[in-house]
């Protein structure tokens, strides 16, 4: 009798019953907190819905607060693309001793998880002002680095650390990609009469676009959302979102919770769009993985 | 031909330039603490810091929890989903995803807003609460590194027919998910381990904004006010993150031996 409506199937409760924990923790250690942040982004601190928050992000500071994380977080995904990209290109195609790629391989997986607020240490003692590389330019060459207006606490500073863990990122994602480029394809192009040049902008870079940019645009919001680092880096010196966020929960400095929560929300939207981006794009670059 | 192996040897060199010389300059600045010699020193005076030893202490004991509650949630509910709720995959495999959309920073500002002290969850209120939402923390940090570990290694088994196997022999459910398939996806709970292991040990957002005095916070007050003790420490924290990933690869090697058996 009663299995003849599914909803009161003792066996479909019990079904549901077993990923129960896993949603009610996903509930409330996950969903209910950012949706809490995302419609308080809507309310006033009387409880009245507003637009007013999220007009309030367009003011000057937080404006350039957005504006610096998005040319650090651009700047470090690029950077790390090109690089990353030229390494995986090195250890698959380049001919070189399996060693290499091995190597360079096992580095990767250890450096990309190699960040917060240790990798600010590891810059400082090098490009810092008594660090190796500083020291070393001084004394051997007697070239001042910071005398060129070059300042580790900058956006330049942050975009050359953030790299240490975006490159190998890349390394780690796009050597699959470029280890499904067939060999048939390129002896099909070179009998056609096709050079490298032309190989490589035909048919290598389209079949690979897909990879690298979304791949590009998870080292964005791996990037955008990154505090640590920045943070042990130059303290609260540098104006950027993931800082003024944790200034704000720490002490209210922008006077208006709600604003707090508009911040947050814009956060999400930023490194979601990426993310969606990233997945679509993944899916059209796995046709050619098969 | 020849062209293309001189740029890959030159990626290869400006890469390793890159990367070396901030280990190697992160290295001999903790050298550095004895004036005119290299010595051991900051080394020394880290390891003897009670401060150290006590965060050190806690982040250890926070990430032990974290991968004992994370595994008892993950396992379980991998496998149920792929026994009886295929149709389910997408979603739970999105919502593991959604840590890594949603900034850590976000995350634990929603905890603080709706587990404060007056709300109806006063999580924040106690310590031991506090200690409970940064488990929670961090479980939802690793979720996509344990769920997707542990699926992996589930795919590799057949689950049907192990847990009709079971039945068929009488086990009940407790039998069947702590005898049957948590040793057969152990290859898969250890990798997760040690990569939720280097995840937490040094995290810095969620402990420093819930108060908690954990290694991540620790790190960052010495890198306030030392000169080459955080030097040493960046050194410590990069042999750790290699350990952990070392025994990833260890892990995963074993795991194709014992499975290639007949």
């Amino acid at each position: 009798m009663s299995t003849a409506s599914p909803f009161i199937d003792r066996r479909t409760i019990i079904d549901w019953l077993g990923i129960a924990p896993f949603m009610i923790f996903a509930l409330m250690f996950l969903i209910v907190p950012t949706l809490y942040l995302v419609t308080g982004a809507f309310f006033n601190a009387e409880g009245q819905f507003t637009f007013q928050n999220i007009a309030d992000l367009f003011t000057p500071t937080i404006l350039s607060a957005y504006w610096i994380s998005i040319k650090v977080s651009l700047a470090s995904s690029l950077g790390g693309a090109l690089i990353g990209f030229a390494l995986a290109w090195a250890i698959v195609l380049g001919g070189l001793p399996s060693w290499i790629r091995n190597g360079l391989l096992t580095f990767s997986g250890v450096a990309s998880n190699f960040a917060g607020v240790p990798l600010a240490f590891a810059f400082i003692a090098t490009l810092g002002r008594t660090g190796l590389v500083t020291v070393f330019l001084r004394d051997w060459f007697g070239f001042n680095l910071y005398s060129t207006g070059f300042n580790l606490l900058s956006f330049f500073g942050l975009t050359i650390t953030y790299m240490f863990f975006q490159i190998p990122l890349m390394v780690l994602i796009l050597t699959p990609a470029l280890d499904g480029l067939k060999k048939e394809w390129r002896e099909a192009s070179e009998i056609l009469g096709a050079s490298t040049w032309q190989y490589w902008r035909m048919i290598g870079l389209p079949i690979l676009w897909p990879s690298l940019l979304g791949t590009s645009l998870l080292l964005f919001a791996n990037a955008f959302g990154a505090i640590a680092t920045a943070y042990a880096l130059t303290g609260a010196s540098l104006n950027i979102v993931p800082i003024l966020l944790y200034a704000q929960i720490r002490g209210d400095v922008l006077h208006n919770p709600n604003l707090g929560y508009a911040l947050a929300l814009g956060m999400i939207v930023i490194t979601g769009l990426s993310n969606v981006l990233y997945i679509w794009l993944r899916m059209r670059a796995e046709r050619w993985q098969k | 031909m020849k062209m293309s192996k001189f740029f890959a040897w030159l990626a290869i060199a400006v890469g390793v330039t890159y990367f070396f010389v901030p280990l190697l300059g992160t290295f001999e600045f903790s050298l550095r603490m004895r004036r005119g010699e290299y010595s051991l020193d900051a080394y020394g005076s880290v390891f003897s810091d009670v401060q150290f030893q006590q965060t050190f202490g806690f982040s250890m004991l926070m990430a032990l929890f974290t991968i004992a509650f994370g595994m008892l949630l993950v396992v379980p509910t991998a496998y149920w989903v792929r026994l009886r709720l295929p149709q389910m995959r997408p979603f739970v495999e999105f919502v593991t995803l959604m840590p890594l959309v949603i900034p850590a920073i976000v995350i634990v500002f929603g905890y603080l807003r709706l587990y404060n002290s007056s709300s109806y969850i006063p999580f924040t209120g106690s310590t031991f609460g506090t200690n409970i939402l940064l488990v929670m923390s961090y479980i939802t940090l690793s979720l996509p590194y344990m769920y997707r570990s542990v699926d992996t290694a589930m795919r590799t088994i057949d689950v049907r027919t192990l847990t009709e196997a079971a039945e068929i022999l009488g086990a009940k459910w407790p039998t069947i998910l702590f005898k049957c398939i948590f040793p057969n996806v152990m290859s898969g709970v250890l990798s997760g381990a040690f990569i939720t292991f280097a995840i937490v040990i040094g995290e810095f957002t969620m402990a420093a904004l819930l108060n908690r005095p954990a290694f991540g916070p620790y790190l960052q007050l010495v890198g306030a006010n030392k000169a080459y003790e955080p030097s040493a420490l960046a050194i410590i924290a990069f042999a750790i993150t290699w350990l952990s990933m070392g025994l990833i690869q260890l892990v995963s090697r074993f795991g194709k031996l014992t499975q290639s058996r007949p």
